[in-house]
């Protein structure tokens, strides 16, 4: 039966071509701008380490103005400051803990071929590679002793070793950067995290740094920050080692904590060294010390931009007009084939069989549609790259995955069914015969 | 025309008119409040920067052997220097930024000297010497311009700051919202306790984040700081940038190798880059307007050739009775007028909706009161548009069809 139904269905489709096309044509472009929008919105609520969503913890300590929060209503700031980052590595109460920042530094690669260039480098304490799953193609990451030791190693991403050293094992070739010389000690596998969630500051969507160097290695250089530098007050004394020793914060800090029992152990020692920390004068707030996922942090700092969320919702009103046309449409052709279905009711096809029968013409309709629905959102990315060509990350955010694919599929067949409930419910209240007597 | 008899017609096959009446509701609530967004975009980037764009550059000066202070010092000025006499260079400074650039150096400013309270106002810090106005190109409207020997050298991280700052229009308003005089002789305190007596107020200078509330807000120091990182900004005779731009990056990179010469762009690039966001928003939605408007139409044209198509037996007969050719062209029209009115009403209703509801979730701006009584215009015109052909083709019903069966 269900063949013979997708035969009448594609006779059905074929007996008023420029209708149906209409039909398909404006469910895929529903499908389209709405998918658009969705696969830019999927990318940026990505959460690249998903896998360890409930082991990783931003870390926050509220050492802020006693007078004026961080941000309204009682938010900590959204990074640590030199002080307690320290002191809180040092501790290593947390299973894994990383702190880092990034600075602009100037790469001098050997010969005349190449000229210095300048680079964000990401200066990170040993635990970044292991804790955020970071793979290897070559070597690896150095370990707590180089960091202790202040040893000048490096790490770079694969595309700047191909820069630098035409892709070959690098590991232990020397890099100059700032006159100062690092032993390559690792070269990474691809990794592209998108939002780099582990500095969500700036450009969240740029991907990661291509160069990475020990934290101890960076302060002792007198690295400044490239990121975001806040003060609520000024440092007392001037200079680097002023700055060092200030309220501002410019680190950002992540632990790995294996369970909930980890985890309450740390926000405990956590609240007992602000306490410790509060009788030495600091820390003039009230306790507000805060452990966030990755996936809780990126929604608190609002990753994803209001215009997508404007954008996405003129998008489904969008997709609305477009049913709202289809169902028109369908209604047109069912009142035009009353006389059919009056026919066949009258020999004696049943109100579920016909019902049936439209459903799987509607259906058919849907399956096009959603077909050239992700054509459609393939060019509307190709669109939003176009508009946004000047952004060099655009490339990053307009990936299309098999999951929305299906999602557009899906949404089309969803949505071709939806249209078709009511005309259908029309065809099948057609009594029988009743027009046949008109004829 | 008699609206009775069609009003009546329309009653007897309710379904097909009420989703053409929401299509059209809804459109007209995509459409105005689309129309909204682009407004607000386009006034956005209309602002103006207060710099002579047209024919300014920048570009940073990134040292990469150490140098001692004095020597980074040197360079900087051994470059200005250089620059400066470059003929067809109107000034140049050594800068932290400049307006639309998206990264900068903001500062909270008290009334009161101590820690930044709840009533602190923050504004953008712009950090130059004597030759800060003119490179800029900015209008002094009260007081004067700094003098060199108020102008200080200091570190990077130094935290020190010069007793003197000229300010925006703005950034005065916003500090003594009530002052009538002039702002020039007053002061205020800067990184908690050091003062800061204005000398000289500007009438326009954007901070660098052009999203910023506070963007009309900035103030010129005059201190120079003597960093391995240094934009510099430069000002050219009117159409002389493009050629000057290559010749000076040459020089610089020939004075001195130890460092790099990065980032050259023109300030017309720069706004570009600041708006890109903006500027692709008010494409993407100008496109589903039109997108939309053609869906629309093909609906009310889908819609029309099946009624004309399905009473060709009664228009046929009307025909018979000595309806004329226009009176049937006015039948569809007036239907249509009357759909279109009862969908633009609903319409207007969910514009005005889903405007209060983005205007408290992403803080836009609330519609302007013409705009949806400009969208319902437009949108009765575009119906009456795509009516108007299958229209035409009812009007040409012969009569004698009224005496066919079936």
């Amino acid at each position: 039966m269900l063949r013979y139904y997708l035969k009448l269905g594609v006779l059905s489709i074929r007996a008023n071509p420029a209708l149906s096309a209409l039909m398909v044509a404006a469910i895929a472009i529903g499908i389209g701008a709405c998918m658009t929008i969705v696969t830019v919105r999927h990318v940026m609520t990505d959460n690249p380490v998903a896998h360890k969503n409930d082991r990783l913890f931003h870390v926050q300590l509220d050492n802020w103005n006693p007078n004026d929060p961080y941000e309204e209503p009682d938010e900590p700031p959204e990074q640590v400051t030199y002080l307690d980052s320290t002191a809180l590595l040092q501790a290593g109460r947390a299973f894994r803990q990383v702190i880092s920042f990034k600075s602009d530094r100037v790469v001098q690669p050997e010969g005349d071929e190449i000229r210095p260039f300048q680079e964000e480098v990401r200066a990170t304490s040993a635990d970044f590679f292991a804790m955020f799953d970071v793979p290897f193609r070559y070597g690896s990451g150095w370990d707590a002793e180089a960091d202790r030791g202040e040893e000048r190693v490096t790490v770079l991403s694969s595309p700047m070793n191909d820069r630098l050293f035409g892709g070959e094992d690098s590991t232990g070739r020397m890099l100059r950067m700032n006159d100062e010389l690092y032993r390559v000690v690792g070269v990474l596998d691809d990794w592209n995290p998108v939002p780099t969630f582990f500095d969500l500051n700036n450009n969240p969507f740029d991907g990661p740094e291509q160069i990475y160097a020990p934290f101890s290695v960076a302060v002792t250089g007198e690295w400044g920050s490239s990121g975001n530098n806040s003060c609520w007050k000024p440092p007392e004394e001037g200079g680097y080692a002023g700055y060092l020793a200030s309220e501002c914060i410019w680190i950002q800090m992540w632990v790995e904590l294996q369970d909930e029992d980890e985890k309450a152990a740390y926000a405990q020692f956590l609240d007992d060294y602000v306490m410790e920390q509060k009788e030495l004068g600091r820390f003039p707030r009230e306790l507000n010390n805060r452990l966030s996922t990755p996936e809780e942090w990126m929604i608190n700092r609002e990753v994803v931009d209001d215009t997508v969320s404007v954008l996405l919702s003129l998008a489904v009103l969008f997709l609305i007009v477009c049913l709202l046309n289809t169902i028109g449409l369908l209604l047109a052709k069912v009142i035009r084939r009353s006389n059919d279905i009056s026919l066949r009711r009258a020999l004696g096809a049943s109100k579920a069989e016909l019902f049936r029968q439209y459903i799987i013409e509607a259906g058919m309709i849907g399956v096009a549609g959603g077909v050239a629905g992700i054509g459609m959102t393939w060019l509307g990315l190709r669109g939003i790259e176009n508009v946004f060509a000047d952004y060099d990350f655009i490339g990053n955010l307009v990936k299309m995955d098999w999951a929305m694919v299906g999602l557009a599929v899906a949404l089309a067949i969803v949505a071709a069914l939806c249209a078709a409930l009511y005309p259908t419910w029309r065809a099948c209240s057609v009594s029988p015969a009743s027009t046949l007597r008109v004829q | 025309m008699d609206i009775g008899p069609i009003w009546r017609a329309m009653l007897k096959n309710k379904s097909g008119f009420v989703l053409i009446a929401l299509q059209i509701a809804v459109t007209l609530t995509i459409m105005v409040n689309a129309f909204g967004i682009i407004q607000e975009r386009v006034n956005k980037i209309d602002r103006d920067s207060g710099i002579d764009e047209a024919n300014t550059f920048a570009f940073a000066s990134v040292l990469f052997k150490d140098y001692e202070r004095e020597q980074r010092m040197a360079l900087i000025d051994e470059d200005l220097d250089l620059i400066r006499n470059v003929p067809g260079v109107v000034n140049a400074i050594a800068s932290n930024s400049f307006p639309l650039r998206q990264g900068g150096w903001s500062m909270a400013l008290g009334l009161e000297p101590g820690n930044q309270t709840p009533e602190s106002v923050s504004s953008a810090i712009y950090f130059v010497d004597e030759h800060g106005v003119e490179t800029f190109d900015l209008t002094l409207i009260d007081g004067q311009n700094f003098t060199p020997d108020q102008v200080n050298w200091a570190d990077p991280e130094d935290n020190t700051w010069p007793a003197w700052g000229i300010i925006t229009e703005a950034l005065g308003k916003e500090m003594w919202p009530d002052e009538t005089g002039s702002y020039v002789g007053k002061s205020f305190y800067i990184n908690d306790n050091d003062p800061v007596n204005i000398i000289g107020v500007i009438d326009k200078l954007q901070a660098p984040w052009e999203s910023w509330s506070g963007v009309e807000r900035s103030m010129i120091v005059p201190q120079r700081r003597a960093s391995e990182f240094v934009r510099y900004i430069v000002r050219t005779e009117p159409g002389r940038r493009d050629e000057l731009m290559p010749e000076i990056e040459a020089m610089l990179v020939a004075s001195n190798a130890d460092r790099i010469i990065r980032d050259m762009v023109t300030m017309e690039e720069v706004r570009k880059l600041a708006y890109v966001g903006d500027a692709a928003l008010i494409k993407i939605l100008g496109f589903v307007v039109v997108l939309l408007t053609i869906i629309t139409s093909l609906g009310i044209i889908g819609l029309a050739s099946f009624n004309v198509s399905r009473r060709t037996r009664q228009i046929g007969i009307r025909r018979a009775l000595g309806a004329s050719k226009p009176a049937v062209v006015r039948y569809f029209l007036v239907e249509n007028s009357i759909i279109s009115a009862v969908g633009l009403v609903v319409g207007a209703a969910l514009s005005i909706g889903l405007n209060i509801a983005m205007v408290e979730a992403f803080s836009l701006e609330p519609l302007a009161w013409y705009v949806i009584p400009a969208g319902m215009l437009a949108l009765w015109a575009v119906g009456q548009a795509a009516v108007a052909g299958p229209a035409r083709r009812a009007s040409n019903i012969a009569p004698s069809i009224a005496t066919r069966s079936g």
